[in-house]
């Protein structure tokens, strides 16, 4: 691509590219200190043969049979023909089919039992429907917000190119190490090459700030926990944020983040559409598949309404007739004030106590195999786990809040994602965090210990934006680091015994929140590498194991560490010789935020990354 | 008989004009393949999943296309025209009352959408104005003692509709231009 005069990246771009919907926000690089982000309008098919704007793009994919739309009418004013449709129509034509939707793609890619870069999606469709991997259907986004806003920036008058800005890319803080490195690769296939990633929660940290303007230092001080508090439409997501002082300067650090659950606010519209679609059918009404999709959108709008209004009783819903019977066939109900008090607050967030657990995974013989739901529907009890996990870590992360029983307490709640939006909810979260802490000793958080970031929707993808700014050294940086602590399997040397994999122990590579930009070596140990042929490690992770350094050797873990994919690295043979050569490891986490694993041979003379094995996991071995 | 007319348009346009003209494209497109097989008679169909009639049907106009086009649109999110064709004579207040407040909330946002509707005289109603001379009669109903004698004074009694901005989208391609609601077909 030829050189132009002016510089290509003018803009500092926040994506947040989310399980259900996307959004983007932009800030000059020149932009003076304190000036808000934009959040440009995205062109999308609304209907077919009809382009709207809407700010957020519905993350979702449709694959088009021929007969699907008439001729010409995906159009987009940059592209006559598009092979996939994407947005508000992909959401809307894909509820009426669903063999040829791609939904929570992102879900997926965090999904280490599929093998995410193969083509896989739309999941369980037949074979006439052309597949993608989860990697591209994020790529796919990707592309679709850069061809959007190029457009608009063309229409402006003041060309520019995406893929050319300083992208800050959100990602939630449980994705493990492996679904960062392949948002990194949606973000290159989509040519953007100048990515940062950053936790959502955090962003939605940074949002907040961005909202207050400098009057966020007063509003925190040094020794506070916030608890950052994300539930968006599909999934659930936790993070500690520290407040410390360095240099009579407020550091903020991300102290801890939670699991990946895979739980939301479809999960809670759902659950409303089957308690209406019971009283409905009592009545001896039939509800099929496509008017329960139906009741559970009219049920979001109703709960919204009753959530947004308290002096609403009830919203009527209404399903309409099927065929040409509109008035014979509509049915209604009510959704009332006490559905939503027994199905949403205590259904979803019930009263429980600090020391609760979330049930099991289901261990059911057969299971469908599909996305791994989270099997406890209760909010508060993951987040009680989450809180009691903290009990057991070093202060890596700066100095957590903890009570009595070692549970973290925090001093702030910071609630992000659109079902935080609910009053009701908020309320719910903040008396069983009162009823936790008072039991350790701490004073109750009132509505004053609520940090409110404007606009929630938009948030994540402004707090990106802020971030970027950051990096440019105008504003607030939160130090995160590692989100995990990250192993090397070591098979012990012991006699074999027929049908049981030798035990397994785990030396730490990369300790809880090692920072970016940073390398260390793994000390004391060194590997026999066979040249020419791939080696295989096995790769460990853990979010709990926050006391574990770097060359340590953990023999017995229970269930705090997680096995991922494992990695390989192939040395080039010479001359075809056959050697095994000695390495140390050395660990490396960018600045973009991407753990990097090197083997160093010992006389310097060679290193070779480990990448990671994407291959679905293999099967259990047969005995 | 449609295949082979269409076979001779095709094989003209191409002689005189080296391609297939886009009517003709967008009628091909446009035909709808009955559900039997091709083996089976048309007969075994059963009724209504016959193609329908392509070149033969009047092509309407452009005025009455976008009047098509905007019952379309009613129909698509509010179920306008299935309403208004239903016979509700049978059904309770009630039951009538639930159908109409879902499809008012639908067409209301459907009219908002693709339309700003503005009044015709600005003011409000039950409030004296004055006709003066050189209104246009098509914007103004005058009722009452109306002499023919301007200005005149009376009461605004209603303050009309005019569609100020319309955003109608393109309008679709062939036969589809004719069509309010298409019919819908669930594959097993």
């Amino acid at each position: 691509m030829a050189k132009t005069a002016t510089p290509r990246n003018t803009h500092i771009v926040g994506i947040d590219l989310g399980t259900t919907n996307s959004a983007l926000a932009t800030i000059g690089v020149q932009a003076e200190e304190g000036a808000r982000s934009n959040v440009p309008a995205l062109p999308q098919l609304v209907n077919a043969g009809e382009i709207g704007e809407l700010a957020l793009l519905p993350s979702f994919l449709y694959v088009p049979a021929d007969i699907d739309f008439p001729a010409g009418s995906l159009a987009l004013p940059w592209n006559s023909s598009p092979p996939l449709v994407v947005g508000e129509l992909a959401r809307k034509r894909g509820a009426e089919n669903p063999v040829r939707l791609v939904a929570s793609a992102k879900s997926w890619l965090s999904y280490a039992g599929v093998d995410r870069t193969s083509e896989i999606l739309p999941w369980q469709s037949p074979p006439e429907v052309v597949k993608v991997s989860p990697v591209e259907a994020s790529s796919t986004y990707l592309q679709y917000l850069r061809d959007a806003w190029n457009h608009v920036e063309n229409a402006q008058g003041s060309p520019a190119n995406l893929a050319d800005q300083d992208i800050v890319l959100t990602i939630p803080a449980s994705f493990d190490e492996e679904a960062r490195r392949l948002t990194l690769r949606a973000a290159e296939q989509a040519g953007f090459d100048r990515v940062t990633l950053l936790e959502e929660p955090q962003a939605a940290f940074y949002a907040w700030i961005e909202s207050q303007g400098e009057r966020w230092r007063d509003l925190v001080k040094v020794g506070d926990l916030v608890l950052v508090c994300d539930v968006g439409g599909g999934t659930t997501d936790f993070s500690l944020i520290t407040v410390s002082e360095e240099q009579g300067e407020l550091v903020l650090r991300r102290a801890a983040v939670g699991d990946h659950l895979l739980l939301g606010g479809d999960n809670m519209d759902l659950a409303l559409a089957r308690v209406l679609q019971q009283r409905l059918e009592s009545n001896g009404q039939r509800i099929d598949q496509w008017q329960l999709h139906e009741l559970r959108y009219r049920c979001r709008h109703a709960k919204e309404a009753l959530f947004g209004d308290a002096s609403l009783a009830s919203q009527s819903v209404t399903v309409r007739g099927k065929g040409t019977r509109l008035v014979g066939g509509t049915m209604k109900a009510e959704l009332t004030r006490d559905d939503l008090q027994a199905v949403l607050v205590d259904g979803f967030f019930p009263i429980v106590e600090r020391d609760a657990m979330p049930a099991r995974q289901r261990r059911v013989g057969f299971q469908e195999l599909g996305l791994p739901y989270a099997a406890d529907a209760a909010v508060t009890r993951h987040l009680a786990r989450f809180l009691a996990e903290q009990s057991r870590q070093s202060d890596v992360g700066g100095a957590i809040r903890r009570g009595s029983s070692g549970l973290a307490c925090p001093t702030h709640v910071l609630f992000n994602g659109g079902v935080m939006k609910a009053t009701p909810l908020r309320a719910r979260v903040l008396e069983v965090i009162n009823r936790w802490i008072r039991a350790e000793g701490f004073n109750a958080l009132d509505s004053t210990h609520v940090l409110e970031a404007h606009d929630p929707d938009l948030a994540v993808a402004r707090g990106a934006a802020y971030y970027g700014k950051a990096r440019h050294g105008r504003g607030v940086r939160i130090r995160a680091g590692a989100p995990r602590t990250y192993y090397i399997g070591i098979e012990s040397a012991m006699p074999s015994v027929p049908g049981m994999p030798a035990p397994l122990k785990a030396l730490c590579v990369v300790p809880f929140g090692m920072e970016e930009g940073t390398r260390a070596e793994i000390p004391g140990r060194e590997f026999g590498l066979v040249v020419g042929e791939p080696a295989e490690f096995r790769f460990l992770s853990s979010t709990t194991r926050k006391q574990d350094h770097i060359g340590d050797l953990v023999e017995d873990w229970g269930d705090e560490i997680q096995e991922s994919s494992p990695l390989e690295v192939t040395l080039p043979s010479d001359e075809g010789r056959d050697e095994v050569r000695p390495v140390r490891l050395e660990a490396n986490v960018t600045e973009v935020g991407a753990l990097e694993l090197w083997c160093v041979s010992r006389d310097g003379t060679g290193r070779w990354t480990l990448e990671f094995n994407i291959r679905a996991p293999q099967a259990a071995p047969k005995p | 008989m449609m295949r082979l007319s269409i076979a001779f348009r095709c094989f003209f346009s191409l002689l005189f004009t080296g391609k297939i003209s886009e009517k003709i494209l967008a009628e091909l497109r446009a035909r709808v393949r009955p559900a039997t097989h091709p083996e089976e008679t048309p007969e075994a169909a059963p009724a209504g999943t016959r193609p329908p009639a392509t070149a033969a049907a009047p092509r309407p106009h452009d005025g009455t296309e976008r009047a098509i086009q905007m019952l379309a649109l009613l129909q698509r999110d509010g179920r306008l025209v299935d309403f208004f064709t239903e016979d509700i004579t049978a059904y309770d207040d009630a039951q009538v009352g639930a159908a109409v407040r879902d499809m008012h909330e639908s067409c209301r946002g459907t009219l908002q959408h693709y339309l700003t509707l503005e009044p015709v005289v600005a003011g409000e109603e039950g409030q004296p104005v004055t006709i003066e001379p050189g209104f246009e009669p098509g914007t103004i109903k005058l009722i009452g003692n109306v002499t023919g004698k301007l200005p005149a004074r009376g009461v605004l009694r209603h303050h009309g509709w005019r569609a100020g901005q319309v955003r109608l989208p393109d309008l679709p391609s062939g036969i589809a231009r004719a069509v309010i609601a298409p019919a819908e077909v669930e594959i097993s």
